[in-house]
């Protein structure tokens, strides 16, 4: 049976009528509908009310889908609570709809019983039509299952700002502050911070900022006047203790900027980026564009593979080299890649990772870059591969993947993914003082025997100097032909590459000396379960795994930061578990990794729908674990504790 | 180029110590031997110099001039290049490539780096074909090259280097050929231009290609086979040797050039014209002449400066960066915050 561990577990209160310990909110509309603005004024609000929470983009890849589409849909979901949250959430509690196609393409992911607010005032025959609705679901009794609240909010917004004397067009784009002032007070959320913002953001148009705070205050009235029985009830949810400081909302894509730029700090060089556009990588690029000041330069060049040459240029030159891409520009920089493994330089690559193969789900997450990462290169061209597992830890990662470019002369790859890159969370904002400085030393003397240069001796690390090009004296030749050793002059022949090879897969392996022992981030170093994770799998794996663990299941969470070289200590801690499950993004990737390097029998738990894990989702393939588990009670999930169907993800 | 102060050095100065592994009579030997006995007289800085190249037979050239040089990858000099200058603007830098590598597999990016006008010098090496994959044909190569991989004869149309150049922006096109005398003249041109100066060097592979220029470049006949452009001079060429002297002329009817005789010397009375390098509707017709019924166009084609790349990129970031201060907590502090003190958050 089934280890039972006392661990009580508060987040496991019942819904019902007992407020909850988390709610997830998805406000939905058209692309048009402001739904991004939306909810990123509402993520403030409840950092504001003391609440944790995760937020998650969804918007389409068309730049401006046709008005009312069923593409068209953008959507914004928070998840907020009075306890850690780690996830953007699985099942919204509440969907707003703004049209249509809002409610058409979001309204199944809504658990039972959940809320929809609806703007029945947009449910015209027309945007029905665009939607491929016969009927109008609003009355058809077709969202039985759901409570269903629809009121023409397009007339009470437009009611609310007829004295600013706006167009129509106008006074409709406030609708979105008219349902963000409701959200306020079904949260019990104060407005005044909101307020402060319109006032800031239409500073240059008083009757727009003055339009939008009516609306604002009109629906948050509406809430509070309207007698509307059942559903709609205000919720205060208990703030979540946290460590008092300065704190932020920080996206993925912004994290990773900022990781760069101290890391090149710390480095003590300045910073060249290289870039090409492409989702979800380009925010990078303009992040890094507003921070010149850090002596940063970016380069837009002509493709992918310009971008990264560029970036070893460069380096060549003395300064942080760095490229970003997602996937399909990835595999363009792959030559480039090895090429900065043979002439040993350090080089950040920064993959954004979406939905492949190919152009692939460009706006949608995924991790399948992973063996892209490892092993993808001709040749035996080791690179450390690094993973952030949410926003805000990409920030430390960026500044680890400079560390180690830097003080190993190699190209290090940093993973991040399209739902870390745009999904955004609470970050106390760290102080620079608190950062280890790691400054770079360049050649500035000849190091070898009679006043010769040997650009390719040798540390005790088996790292070999930096030379900036233009030193006087250290005049020297590099390029992605074998070399000798110590002298980097041209040479094939068979010992030396034998040699280098090893010098190289010595240089990366040892790294895994300079980086920290695994840790397991919930649970037992050891025991009948370890779920295996890393990148942007943390937050559900996390909750999964607490989950379990209240129910007295005996399963850890491990999740890898340092996907290669991996840590030092991670085979002898995975050998202390009968049972390894690794929930990847992929096919299974990480998986074939663990095997190959420890022998052990890691099982994959797999998804490749463009959608981030749902907590129940993971819950249910460690509940189904412990049932396989001959004379054991089993893990059976309720199903009404997580509202999500099983899925069939769980490979034998 | 860079105005630096003038470095005394010797040809001796800029050989390396590697076996230089070209084959016997290649013309790359030519082309290195220009480019070393250039260098000093140029006052070239060995330590503020890099050779950049990409893969071919050319592009081994940076291992035999003792400066800095990166050997780099197929196509893709332009690039390194790019990020090299952009890095530390300081070093002159020299792009060493050939048809295969600048035209066909880095063609883009040799089309970029021209038209951002970065200040380097783009050595060309056209041989019309693929010397160091052993001898297919190249984008270059003339209508019905036989080679290994067109045992038949190749059927596309070769490019042609300098009109691709003027046609991606270039502000200096150039043309020379390996043996030439007159080789360190125009590679001292280009490293006089300010800018992205490009040299399309005929260059003789004596194993693939044999003699393929030997129609314009062989010493007997060159003077009426070679036009030598001079910047205010008449463009004249031929001898009473070679069977007249003769000069082009701009037919204004068809707005085309053409070859006219040229009695007595009197140049000006057969309407040649005179070059003009800044003149950018001529140079495209220069570049554009084919051999046979016209010489070759050779020497300075174009040269008219404009700002370049990185001195514009840079100096629009020295004027962001103006009165900005780096301060990193500020910067992570930056958007919306709010603070938790222990009665909770706010603003």
């Amino acid at each position: 049976m089934a280890s039972v561990l006392a661990e009580d577990d508060s987040a496991l209160a019942a819904r019902g009528n007992a407020t909850p310990e988390a709610v997830v909110v998805r406000f939905a509309g058209d692309s048009g509908d402001g739904m991004q603005l939306t909810g990123g004024q509402f993520t403030l609000s409840t950092a504001l009310a003391g609440n944790d929470l995760a937020t998650f983009p969804d918007f389409p890849a068309e730049i401006r889908a046709p008005q009312g589409t069923l593409f068209g849909v953008s959507a914004f979901q928070i998840n907020f609570g009075s306890t850690d949250i780690t996830t953007a959430g699985d099942a919204p509690d509440v969907l707003v709809a703004m049209n249509p196609a809002a409610l058409k393409t979001n309204v199944e992911a809504l658990r039972p019983g959940g809320l929809i607010i609806a703007d029945s005032g947009e449910f015209s025959k027309r945007n029905l039509e665009k939607a491929k609705y016969a009927v109008n679901p609003l009355e058809d009794g077709s969202l039985a299952k759901w409570d269903l609240l629809a009121f023409d909010i397009s007339a009470l917004t437009m009611e609310s700002v007829k004295p600013f004397g706006l167009g129509n067009k106008e006074a409709l784009r406030c609708k979105n502050m008219w349902t963000l002032g409701l959200a306020l007070w079904m949260f019990d959320r104060d407005r005044e911070p909101i307020v402060q913002w319109l006032k800031d953001k239409f500073r240059k148009n008083e009757i727009l900022a003055d339009a939008n705070i009516a609306a604002l205050n009109a629906g948050h009235a509406y809430g509070e006047t309207a007698e509307i029985a059942g559903p709609l009830r205000k919720l205060t949810l208990d703030p979540v203790p946290s460590a008092p400081g300065l704190y932020r909302t920080v996206t993925g894509a912004e994290a990773v900027s900022l990781g760069l730029v101290a890391g090149a700090q710390l480095a003590e060089l300045p910073m060249f980026f290289g870039g090409y556009p492409i989702t979800p990588a380009s925010a990078i690029l303009h992040n890094l564009v507003k921070m010149k000041e850090f002596g940063v330069t970016t380069f837009q060049a002509e493709d992918e593979i310009a971008a990264i040459c560029a970036a070893i240029g460069a380096s060549y030159a003395g300064q942080l080299g760095v490229t970003s891409s997602s996937g399909p520009g990835i595999a363009l920089k792959g030559e480039a890649m090895g090429l900065a493994v043979m002439t040993e330089l350090p080089l950040v690559i920064v993959n954004s990772q979406r939905g492949g193969p190919s152009t692939g789900l460009p706006t949608k997450t995924e991790q399948s870059d992973l063996y892209q990462a490892v092993y993808g290169r001709n040749g035996d061209a080791p690179i450390p591969v690094i993973a952030a597992r949410s926003p805000s830890d990409a920030f430390d990662c960026a500044i680890e993947a400079c560390r180690i470019a830097v003080r190993y002369m190699t190209p290090v790859i940093l993973l991040t993914d399209g739902y870390i890159a745009n999904a955004s969370e609470p970050w106390k904002v760290p102080d620079p003082a608190s950062f280890t400085p790691f400054p770079v030393t360049f050649l500035e003397d000849r190091n070898g025997p009679d006043d010769t240069l040997l650009p390719f001796k040798r540390d005790d690390r088996g790292v070999r100097p930096w030379i900036k090009a233009g030193t006087p004296g250290l005049m020297h030749r590099i390029g992605g032909i074998e070399k000798a050793i110590d002298t980097g002059n041209i040479d094939y022949s068979p010992a030396v590459h034998q040699s280098q090879t090893d010098a190289r897969k010595a240089k990366v392996d040892i790294i895994a000396q300079d980086i920290p022992e695994q840790d397991v981030c919930l649970g037992k170093p050891g025991g009948t379960l370890a779920v295996v994770g890393w990148g942007s799998t943390f937050g559900p794996i996390h909750q999964a795994v607490r989950r379990a663990r209240a129910k007295g299941l005996d399963v850890s969470h491990i999740h890898v930061r340092h996907v290669w070289p991996l840590p030092r200590n991670l085979g002898a801690l995975l050998r202390g578990f009968d049972n390894i499950l690794v929930p990847e993004m992929n096919t299974g990737q990480f998986k074939t990794v663990l095997r190959d390097q420890f022998l052990v029998d890691a099982r994959p738990l797999t998804k490749t729908s463009g959608q981030p894990f749902a907590i129940a989702e993971i819950e249910q393939a460690i509940a189904h674990f412990f049932d396989r588990i001959p004379d054991n009670e089993g893990g059976e999930v309720d199903a009404d504790a997580t509202q999500l169907p099983s899925i069939k993800a769980v490979n034998p | 180029m860079n105005d630096m102060t003038p470095f005394q050095t010797t040809l001796k100065d800029w050989e390396t110590d590697q076996e230089v592994r070209w084959c016997p009579g290649c013309g790359d030997y030519a082309i290195l031997k220009a480019v070393q006995r250039t260098l000093p007289e140029l006052g070239a800085n060995p330590a503020n110099t890099v050779f950049v190249s990409g893969i071919g037979c050319s592009s081994r050239f940076p291992y035999y001039v003792e400066s800095y040089g990166f050997h780099t990858i197929h196509g893709r000099a332009p690039a390194f290049a790019t990020g090299i200058k952009l890095a530390n603007p300081e070093l002159d830098i020299w792009l060493v490539t050939g048809d295969g590598d600048g035209m066909s597999i880095g063609g883009n990016h040799t089309m970029h780096l021209l038209r951002r006008n970065l200040d380097c010098q783009v050595l060309l090496f056209n041989n019309e074909i693929y010397g160091l994959t052993k001898g297919q044909y190249s984008p270059t190569s003339r209508p019905g090259t036989p080679s290994p991989s067109t045992p038949n004869g190749s059927v596309d149309r070769p490019a042609q280097p300098c009109a691709f150049a003027l046609g991606s922006g270039a502000r200096f096109v150039a043309r020379g050929f390996d043996v030439s005398k007159e080789l360190p003249s125009v590679l001292k041109a280009a490293y006089h231009h300010k800018g992205a100066a490009f040299i399309e060097i005929f260059q003789n592979c004596i194993v693939y290609n044999k003699d393929r220029f030997e129609d314009f470049a062989a010493p007997k006949g060159a003077e009426g086979n070679q036009l030598w452009l001079q910047d205010g001079e008449p463009m004249l060429f031929g001898s009473e040797k070679s069977g007249g002297v003769k000069g082009i002329r701009l037919n204004l009817d068809h707005l085309h050039l053409e070859v006219v005789d040229v009695p007595d010397g009197d140049w000006q009375a057969s309407g040649v014209i005179v070059h003009d390098v800044t003149n950018r509707a001529i140079a495209h017709m220069l570049v554009e002449m084919p051999f046979g019924e016209f010489p070759m166009a050779l020497g300075v084609l174009y040269d008219d400066p404009r700002p370049t790349f990185e001195e514009t990129l840079l100096g629009q970031d020295a004027q962001v960066r103006a009165g900005k201060e780096a301060n990193l907590a500020k910067l992570l502090a930056k958007g919306q915050t709010w603070t938790v003190a222990e009665d909770g958050p706010k603003l």
